[in-house]
């Protein structure tokens, strides 16, 4: 096979020149590039709210904010992070890396693979947009409980609905292009089998989005008819429950963090064998074990629920289902430290993120295995514990993976190395400082410190200092991280194809800075073999 | 590494905690047996995870040491072992187990509140708690203390800032009470830690929890679902006493309650009226429509010239009694009294530059209810 | 084109044109519905935008198709497209049906005082745990966002149009699988003759629908009749609105057909409409099943 490409000034395999390019491109690479810069200013930009947050937290009483303004920052922060931030980043890695890593030239569906891009700075726009309107942006939580999100929600509500809306879409057409690229477009020799495991991991996350996502949109739009057009889904008036509300968001919101984390575990698996120097280990249990994560995470919503009033039956049930999530997910934990048992480590970078990913994601994991226990769960609910597991699996644990995986293939994506002394001390202070900012607050959570509040009592002041500390110190960290990547796409010294010894993977067969259309001519079933990662 | 960085992190935690020995690091042991069952789980969970971290850890840390390309070894090539597999899969789940059993026995318990001897409705409000003794037919709202409200922006700020209330919540010791829970509006959560009783307000749904206080004292809590603007402003307090002092405040509450009810019934002055007005609009109504009635535009409206509060009095008392469906504004037909109820409106009517002049009458809102 | 070719579409500018165009449309509801005037004219020309986007995406597809760019490859890659695209349909719908079950199995009963809610009633005197009548307790109720709450006097009769919709329906299913086998035999008048008979049935189904909905309205069964008018409006209005898509789109295959656009082996575009229409199909067998019947 070869590639054909359909220019109307046919022949050339390079991109156009100028915005037009970025605005018309059906490439991958472009397509990803788009994606990873629109995630990285969206970090930023939730992450200064974030900073709005711990400065307003770090001592009682009211200094910076208003409570509403407060409700909008931890709001939007969130919604931020999670949609703008988190997901975008691995659609994003997953549209540059997947094509590189099957054997193909792009992605299944170009064009929808721009769309579904050049959807979410409009969603963007109209969310921030809701800032300047009256009554200020949503200040209901990312969960946007009913019925404050409805009865008791300002006009802007119909604004973020619709938002969401666009997100969905988004991410649906994200998910159904993967789906095609990895099933249609894989190389002809390779087998399911020999597929790396961020293509795996991807491949099953799009399943979670095609079927999340869509109950998302569904609540939402109950959400519009019972703000405006007198329905009753969420009303007790009228037969419905503002409960239900939060087990159709739940059965969207439990799949959507294994969203988060599925790819996630992708990246840290290809990272750790490279770096020990030693093929990953069980990589067909890898596999099972994310698909069975996959699978339960859509019959165990009802553990964001404990406090509702469910009956009993439905809380054990529930506690029953969570806490068998913790055994696929073991097994991933297992494989990697037995990866890395007698291998022949090095410390570059990526692998340092790499390495903290699984001692802090293992950490935020168990807080999340006691917050499954329901009697115990009662006392943490809606407390800064909550707060600190999931910041433990989201920020050392997706984001992590984000920020490895950018370290791992910039030089893929740049043909460049990044400055690695930097690098290096920018992850120790990323490290250090993310611990100073959210361990403390399972102490916080603990001790009794409920989540959402702009103020708090006096027994909560010294860790919320400390905390707060620790953010500055984090969010100055994003600061050198900008500068390093600039630097690296600047003036970064020219990489190898393959810049990592024990690196595995077709992605590193390509040219330093890997060709515009990746695979022109798939790869032989000899050379996808050798670069397996189950061999 | 990084383990040992988070093991400092936590240490620095730790010796800045204890200069301050009062202040928690670990759940409350609490003063009821749920209380103390929940905390029994976690410290069994929180243990069985260190356990398993640092067997994991361990092995981690051992490998990251030694093997190590610049301690010149040289990577095996094993990638597979079915007996280890069997094995990481099997024990978890064998633990797990172990941890579900209790964890569904304190579950059932806590949710069994068949042996209740009395029955407190709790209804929560943005941004306030109504406490209902059916029984003994007392009912009064619960706010945040005013002391608190004065120096959230300012000034010294004392011990149980936030936590203090104008009525506290009162319960005799001993005694295995059945709240029913419930809200006005939106869902709020009403969470005492040392009862072991944390259960969501869901409007139009009653909840039940229960608890049995073993010794007296006075306990705090918060709202703990997230309602709105003053959602971090919404404590709780209650006072559990012994059985003798209880039935003592129960019988005075109800003497109260005939004093408040022939007041309604007299004829009141303009500065009687106003000075109340306002001391009723700062603990009830300011929270929305603010001090200087200013509101926030899109959400809370004025009440500096608003049509309502310079126009009919009819509409002015109906909004108060009865609310507006739909939106935030709840009725206070069961919440404030007649001449709370007259005192508020005339305040209204007369503060923020509204110069009405009326004065409203008890008599009036007893009529118009 | 050859099959030994990887095939990569063009750059192109309807994707931006789509956002703008739905963007548009949402700002212009968003206003609309907060009274401002000129939010409806704003939303419909975000729709027309939407609409040139359609027949400007599409028809460049159709236009490359019929050229002979493309290749079995690209045929596959629209077939994942399609058919992940019709299930993460099916969940859209299953939030509305788990609302449905929920409301009838849970939180109707609970508000009756069943399961854990024994003290619940008290909060609702007079109120009768009935399904599709739910009485509130007291009439002239309003719901919490205000308006006034529309009890229905009379239950929908399932035995009636519903169930002469659901035999159009199904029929309908059968006479576009006709058409395709036609149009896998290279029967042109046939094919033109089995389409026509599809959207002539679909088309009588949604003459029906709004014959029912106007019944059900008269009767008293609004979108405001609690939980079993919201369930019931926006499952049929949702499932009418697929059909209406429907049917626009076996409109624009018949068309094509005409054109001779496909061919007995190279049919996506047949045959991905043919799939949607199945697939709204089956949504309103559970719909006639949980909605109407049961
Ligand atoms: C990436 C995101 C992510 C991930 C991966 C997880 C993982 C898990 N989460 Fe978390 N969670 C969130 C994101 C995430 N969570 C968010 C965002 C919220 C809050 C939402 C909100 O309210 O705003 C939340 C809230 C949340 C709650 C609700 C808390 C409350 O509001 O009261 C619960 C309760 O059960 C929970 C449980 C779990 C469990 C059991 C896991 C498990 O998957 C963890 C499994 C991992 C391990 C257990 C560690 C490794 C395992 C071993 C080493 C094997 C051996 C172990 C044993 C046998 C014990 N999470
Ligand atoms: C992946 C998702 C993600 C990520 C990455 C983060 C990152 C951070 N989050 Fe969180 N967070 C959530 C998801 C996430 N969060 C969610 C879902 C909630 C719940 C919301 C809700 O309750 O509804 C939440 C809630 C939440 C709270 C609780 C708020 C409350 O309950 O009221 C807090 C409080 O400390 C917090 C802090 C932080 C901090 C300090 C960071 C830091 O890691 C951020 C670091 C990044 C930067 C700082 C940006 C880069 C730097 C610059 C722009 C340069 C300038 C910087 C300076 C001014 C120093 N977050
Ligand atoms: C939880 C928030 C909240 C509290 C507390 C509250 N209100 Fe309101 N109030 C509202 C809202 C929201 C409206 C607007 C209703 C509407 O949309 O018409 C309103 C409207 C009013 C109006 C009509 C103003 C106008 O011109 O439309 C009056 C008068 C009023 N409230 C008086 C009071 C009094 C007196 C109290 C206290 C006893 C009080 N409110 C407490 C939220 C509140
Ligand atoms: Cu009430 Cu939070
Ligand atoms: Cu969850």
């Amino acid at each position: 096979m070869t590639t054909v490409t359909d220019h109307t000034d046919d022949g050339h395999h390079g991109p156009e020149k100028g915005l037009m390019r970025w605005i018309k491109t059906t490439n991958h690479k472009d397509i990803g590039s788009l994606y990873l810069w629109f995630a990285f200013v969206m970090l930023l930009i939730g992450g200064a709210m974030a900073m709005v947050i711990r400065m307003e937290l770090f001592q009682p009483g009211m200094q910076l904010s208003e409570p509403q303004f407060f409700n909008q920052m931890t709001t939007m922060h969130g919604l931020i992070m999670v949609f703008g931030a988190v997901m975008p980043a691995f659609v994003g890695l997953g549209n540059w890396l997947i094509p590189m890593m099957i054997g193909a030239p792009d992605m299944a569906l170009p064009r929808m693979n721009n769309w579904s891009f050049w959807i979410l700075p409009f969603a963007g726009g109209i969310l921030l947009s809701t800032f300047f309107m009256e009554g200020g942006a949503p200040a209901f939580g990312w969960t946007f409980y009913a019925p404050l999100s409805t009865t008791f929600a300002p006009d802007s509500t119909d604004f973020f609905i619709f938002a969401v809306h666009l997100l969905g879409f988004s991410s649906i057409m994200g998910a159904i292009n993967i789906i095609a690229t990895v099933l249609n477009m894989r190389a002809p020799e390779m087998k399911l089998m020999d597929m790396p495991l961020f293509v795996w991991t991807w491949l099953i996350t799009s399943f979670l989005l095609i079927g999340a996502m869509p109950v998302l949109a569904g609540a939402v739009t109950m959400m519009l008819t019972d703000r405006n057009f007198g329905t009753a889904f969420f009303d007790a008036t009228g037969g419905g429950d503002p409960v239900l509300f939060q087990h159709i968001f739940w059965f969207f919101g439990h799949p959507e963090v294994y969203i988060m984390i599925l790819p996630a575990f992708g990246v840290v698996s290809h990272i750790i064998p490279t770096f020990a120097r030693k093929p990953l280990f069980g990589y067909s249990s890898m596999v099972y074990a994310s698909a069975s994560i996959a699978f339960l995470s859509y019959i165990v919503w009802g553990h964001h629920m404990f406090s509702t009033g469910m009956p009993v039956a439905g809380e054990l049930y529930f506690m029953y289902a969570t806490m068998l999530i913790a055994v696929p997910t073991g097994v991933k934990v297992f494989n990697w430290v037995s990866t890395m048992w007698r291998g022949s480590m090095t410390f570059e970078t990526p692998m340092l993120w790499a390495i903290s990913f699984v001692f802090l994601f293992t950490i935020g994991g168990f807080s999340g295995l006691m917050l499954g226990i329901v009697p115990a769960d009662i006392q943490y609910q809606d407390t800064y514990f909550v707060v600190a597991h999931f910041h433990y699996v989201l920020v050392t644990g997706a984001l992590w993976a984000i920020i490895a995986a950018t370290f791992y293939w910039l030089p893929k994506w740049t043909g460049k190395m990044y400055n690695e002394t930097l690098a290096k001390v920018h992850f120790w202070w990323a490290v250090i400082s993310v611990n100073v900012l959210f361990f403390p607050q399972h102490f916080l959570g603990l001790a009794g410190m409920p989540r959402r509040i702009p103020d708090y009592s006096l027994q909560f002041a010294d860790f919320n200092m400390i905390s707060s500390i620790g953010g500055f110190a984090f969010g100055a960290s994003f600061i050198l991280f900008t500068y390093i990547l600039i630097d690296c796409i600047r003036n970064g010294k020219p990489a190898d194809a393959r810049p990592w010894e024990g690196a595995k993977g077709l992605e590193w067969t390509l040219e330093p800075k890997a060709q515009y259309h990746s695979f022109n001519i798939p790869p032989t079933k000899v050379l996808i073999e050798q670069e397996s990662q189950n061999s | 590494m990084s383990k040992l960085m988070s093991r400092l992190g936590g240490l620095i935690v730790m010796v800045s905690a204890n200069a301050f020995a009062e202040y928690g690091f670990n759940m409350t042991k609490g003063v009821s047996s749920v209380a103390r069952d929940i905390y029994g789980l976690h410290m069994m969970v929180f243990w069985i995870c260190v356990a398993i971290a640092l067997i994991v850890f361990s092995v981690m840390i051992y490998s990251l040491i030694v093997h190590r390309k610049s301690q010149g070894v040289v990577a095996a090539n094993f990638h597979e072992s079915t007996k280890a597999e069997l094995l990481w899969t099997g024990i978890p789940i064998i633990i797990l187990v172990l941890m579900a059993i209790p964890a569904s026995s304190v579950l059932i318990d806590l949710e069994d509140t068949s042996k209740a001897q009395m029955t407190i409705k709790i209804t929560g409000h943005q941004w306030k708690w109504q406490y209902d003794y059916p029984k003994e037919g007392i009912s009064f709202i619960s706010n945040l203390k005013q002391g608190s409200k004065d120096v959230i922006y300012s000034g010294n700020r004392h011990k149980n800032y936030l936590l203090e209330v104008d009525n506290n919540l009162v319960l005799p010791v001993d005694t295995p009470i059945r709240f029913l829970i419930t809200s006005n509006d939106v869902i709020h959560s009403w969470w005492v830690p040392d009862f072991g009783v944390k259960q969501d307000a869901n409007p139009g749904f009653i909840n039940d929890a229960w608890v049995q206080i073993d010794e007296i004292g006075i306990y705090r809590g918060q709202c703990t679902e997230l309602c709105g603007k003053d959602h971090g402003f919404m404590p709780i307090v209650v006072d559990v006493v012994s059985k003798a002092d209880y039935a003592k405040w129960v019988s005075k509450q109800q003497a109260a309650k005939a004093v408040t009810l022939a007041k309604s019934s007299k004829t009141w002055g303009e500065e009687e009226l106003i000075s109340l007005g306002q001391k009723v609009y700062n603990t009830s109504c300011a929270s929305c429509h603010g001090i200087t009635g200013k509101g926030i535009p899109g959400v809370f409206p004025a009440l500096k010239g608003s049509p309502i509060a310079t126009g009919d009095i009819k509409k002015h008392i109906s909004i108060v009694l009865h609310g507006k469906t739909g939106t935030a504004m709840a009725g206070y037909k069961n919440m404030l009294g007649d001449s709370d109820i007259a005192a508020v409106i005339t305040f209204e009517r007369t503060a923020f530059g509204n110069q009405m002049g009326d004065l409203i009458q008890p008599a009036q809102i007893k009529a118009a209810r | 084109m050859n099959e030994q070719e990887y095939y990569i579409p063009s750059g192109t500018y309807w994707p931006i044109i789509g956002s703008v165009g739905i963007a548009t449309l949402f700002v212009g509801f968003a206003n609309q519905m907060h009274g401002a005037s000129w939010g409806g004219s704003i939303m419909v020309f975000g729709f027309a935008i939407l609409v040139f986007m359609m027949f400007g995406w599409f028809g460049q597809v159709v236009k490359e198709s019929t050229s002979g760019k493309y290749n079995s490859q690209v045929d596959r890659s629209f077939r994942w497209g399609m058919s992940w695209f019709i299930f993460s349909e099916v969940m859209f719908f299953a939030a509305f049906f788990g609302a449905l079950f929920y409301a009838r199995q849970l939180s109707v009963p609970w508000l009756g005082g069943a399961d854990n809610n024994v003290f619940t009633p008290e909060l609702w005197d007079g109120f009768s745990a009935t399904w599709q009548q739910i009485a509130f307790n007291t009439p002239g109720a309003t719901l919490q966002s205000g308006t006034a709450v529309s009890v229905p006097t009379q239950l929908v009769d399932v035995w009636g149009l519903p169930a002469l919709n659901t035999a159009l329906l199904l029929l309908s299913g059968v006479t576009l699988t006709f058409a395709h086998h036609a149009l896998r035999a290279d029967h042109r008048n046939k094919i033109i003759g089995w389409l026509v008979a599809t959207i002539v049935l679909g088309v009588l189904f949604l003459g029906f629908q709004i014959a029912e909905y106007g019944h059900a309205y008269h009767d008293g069964l609004k979108l405001t009749s609690g939980i079993y008018g919201s369930t019931f409006y926006m499952l049929t209005g949702f499932h009418g609105f697929h059909v209406t898509v429907g049917v626009i789109m076996l409109t624009v295959i018949l068309y094509r057909v005409q054109k001779g656009h496909f061919s007995a082996d190279n049919h996506f575009g047949f045959e991905g409409v043919a799939w949607y229409w199945h697939f709204v199909d089956v949504v309103w067998l559970g719909l006639f099943i949980f909605v109407y019947w049961l």
